[in-house]
């Protein structure tokens, strides 16, 4: 996974509110049993329209998108993050994310930040004219003219992200923890293996 | 000792999978991960890759749904039909492949016992009370049915549990959803969960796992249970729990991968203990009353744009909040619908009766009645039956059910999907209406440009006959 410190372009000012994860990829796309290429689907459907911001060249390659409450609603095909990462963002700030989906995209090694309506508008207004910064140790984002929006953050995602540590690696490490925990169901819960079942 | 303070069932599923803390994250143990062909390719190759191991292959079951036709999978000689789809062939070889190089219990397409992963687990014994279950698949909340806190994950998070079986996770806040009061005629689960994704609206539920409590709830089979849980997802909860009772030990008694025998006894000795404590506390209690509850409809774009079937289709400019106005009006544009419009005048051109939400055979046998003696509208150009599972389907046949959906003009599929999203040759045109009983009606979900309105199976039924969206309660009282 790619580490992350500081995340500097142009943004997408998306601004919508409730952009489901069929908006972001449609079904069709989820057909491909490899990650790559999915940035071609993204967004497919507001593209059709001819004035789209993703299509337009001044937003190009821009590393990060703008949205409103509940990005990423719907369903739970991971294929939304891999799209939005394969266009080449790497944040997405919106109002608020679904679970599913700020899950996902933190797996992909995506930062979501969240940020109350009026800092979005805010971020939104100067997205459409100039670049804007994140700085993801420091917590903060800010614009050309120098406005500056502080944003919280969970440590333990702050620290993977930062030194871009794979999730399952970490989780090995609690090699012995885990198999404390199988043995206590085997012995109070026999029912739930089914290698036993099965004996 | 001090007495243990009240948890509720969350509370309590939660506590006994707990591996370990980091921080305010759990390491939570997963007992249960169905896969289906969609969302596993990736952490397959990612597992490999890595060169990790599975580390449960016995605690997964696989089987294909998503992307699998729905007409005769099999020749006259019994021979493999090919799927025209190269893009779904390989999605559904890599499955095969993948199972048979890990070892994991898998349900071929023309096995008997295929179906809709959401149908299968349940019906199967795989889902069981007290249980952590995952699947790649947001609409995984069904299995909360049967008291497993289930829940949906992505691909990456499938790879996670395949080489750990564990998930890191925070707890969730908990919602009681009560339902109380009695059902009226022609009202069923599945108005039950439009109304309550309705009231809650699409991110009511964000951040929660439902509890849905009341004595609707507990009157309902496993079959409305799981049409309920189903829906959570709608409501934006992660998950939907009815505590387990005798209603659910019934159904899973004797179920082929249900514990059996004295360990069947001592499953649900542990089961009955599963509920939540009086005196525990909900972050959020949410109370309806299911008098007021009419069979819904969607009029939108958000499963939560419904309606009473004896409604109209609302104004944009009725909605006080600026953003759910300009929804509203890109909705019924989308829909080619106009304000005050009736429910009831608006023509269909398709009809689905399907979906892991309403496929089971509870769902088939009301639509059945409610077409049973009656013809397909003619105006209907195409009105499908997907049963849930070969299961299901194979029961339906056995009540004749088959045959009543045939001769009103229904087609009468193979287990699947299907219409449910645009994935199989199951799709509904641009511009075409589709009456669905499925859980989605976003922009596109039944094939670009398709047009959705969300129903029960006899509202189907009742759209079918009429060709328009109707009031069941017209045709069966
Ligand atoms: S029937 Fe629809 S909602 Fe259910 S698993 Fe299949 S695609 Fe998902």
């Amino acid at each position: 996974m790619k580490a992350i410190n500081r995340i500097e372009g142009r943004a997408y000012p998306l601004g919508l509110a409730n952009v489901d994860t069929d908006a972001i990829i449609s079904a069709e796309y989820l057909k491909k049993v490899t990650r790559k290429g999915m940035g071609e689907g993204a967004f497919a459907t507001m593209r059709r329209n001819p004035d789209n911001i993703f299509d337009n060249p001044e937003y190009a390659g821009a590393p990060i998108l703008v949205a409103g409450e509940n990005f990423g609603c719907g369903s739970s095909r991971e294929h939304a993050a891999w799209a939005i990462l394969d266009m080449g963002v790497q944040a997405v700030i919106a109002v608020s994310f679904s679970d599913i989906f700020s899950g996902n995209a933190f797996k992909n090694g995506i930062l979501t930040i969240e940020l109350p309506q009026a800092q979005i508008d805010m971020l939104l207004d100067a997205a459409r004219d100039g670049q804007l910064a994140i700085d993801l140790p420091d917590q903060t984002v800010t614009t050309e003219s120098g406005n500056v929006a502080e944003f919280g953050m969970d440590p333990f995602r702050k620290h993977c992200l930062i030194n871009g540590l794979d999730e399952i690696g970490l989780t090995l490490q609690m090699e012995d923890a885990i198999s404390r925990h199988e043995r206590e169901i085997d012995e109070r819960m026999p029912w739930l293996s089914s290698r036993r079942d099965a004996a | 000792m001090t007495a243990a303070l009240p948890r509720t069932l969350y509370q309590k599923i939660w506590d006994a999978h707990v591996v370990a803390m980091r921080d305010d994250t759990a390491l939570i143990y997963i007992d249960r991960h169905l896969i289906h062909e969609v969302t596993s390719a990736q952490a397959f190759d990612g597992l490999r890759a890595a060169g990790r191991q599975l580390r449960r292959p016995d605690l997964i079951l696989a089987v294909p749904d998503h992307n699998l036709p729905t007409t005769a999978r099999l020749d006259a000689q019994g021979q493999r039909l090919p799927i025209d789809d190269p893009a779904s062939a390989e999605q559904l070889d890599a499955l095969t492949r993948n199972t048979a190089e890990f070892q994991v219990d898998f349900i071929d397409a023309v096995a008997p016992e295929q179906g809709i992963v959401h149908v299968v687990g349940p019906e199967q014994g795989f889902t069981l009370p007290s249980t952590t279950l995952v699947c790649g698949d947001s609409h995984t909340a069904s299995h909360g049915a049967l008291g497993a806190l289930a829940f949906g994950i992505g691909t990456s998070e499938v790879e996670h549990v395949f080489a750990t079986q564990t998930l890191l996770l925070k707890p969730s806040r908990t919602l009681e959803v009560r339902v109380e009061g009695v059902l009226g005629p022609g009202v069923t689960p599945k108005d039950v969960a439009l109304a309550i994704v309705g009231k809650l609206k699409a991110s009511g539920g964000q951040g929660h796992v439902i509890e849905y409590t009341g004595r609707v709830i507990r009157e309902m089979s496993i079959e409305g249970r799981l049409t309920v849980c189903n829906m959570s997802i709608e409501a934006g909860a992660r998950a939907g729990l009815v505590a387990p009772d005798d209603v659910t030990f019934a159904y899973l008694k004797g179920r082929p991968r249900a514990p059996k025998g004295a360990m069947w006894d001592q499953a649900v000795s542990y089961w009955r203990t599963l509920n939540t404590d009086p005196g525990a506390a909900y972050d959020k209690t949410v109370v309806i009353d299911a008098s007021e509850i009419a069979p819904l409809v969607t009029w939108g774009i958000s499963p939560d744009d419904s309606v009473p079937i004896t409604g109209v289709v609302p104004d944009p400019d009725s909605f006080a909040d600026p953003a759910r106005r300009d929804a509203a009006a890109k909705a019924l544009a989308y829909l080619g619908l106009t304000p005050g419009m009736r429910m009831q005048d608006i023509e269909v051109d398709n009809v689905f009766i399907g979906s892991c939400t309403n496929s089971r055979i509870e769902d088939l046998r009301a639509a059945a009645e409610v077409v049973r003696g009656r013809k397909v509208a003619p105006s209907i150009r195409q009105a499908i039956v997907v049963p849930g599972s070969g299961l299901v389907k194979r029961q339906a046949e056995d009540e004749g059910l088959d045959g009543v959906f045939r001769e009103s003009g229904f087609e009468w599929r193979e287990p699947g999907c299907s219409m449910c999203l645009a994935m199989n040759p199951d799709k509904i045109p641009a511009g075409e209406r589709c009456a669905s009983t499925s859980n989605r009606n976003f922009v596109g979900r039944q094939g670009p440009g398709s047009r959705t309105h969300l129903l029960s199976p006899a509202m189907a039924a009742a759209a079918a006959v009429t060709g328009k969206l109707t009031d069941v309660r017209e045709l069966t009282s």
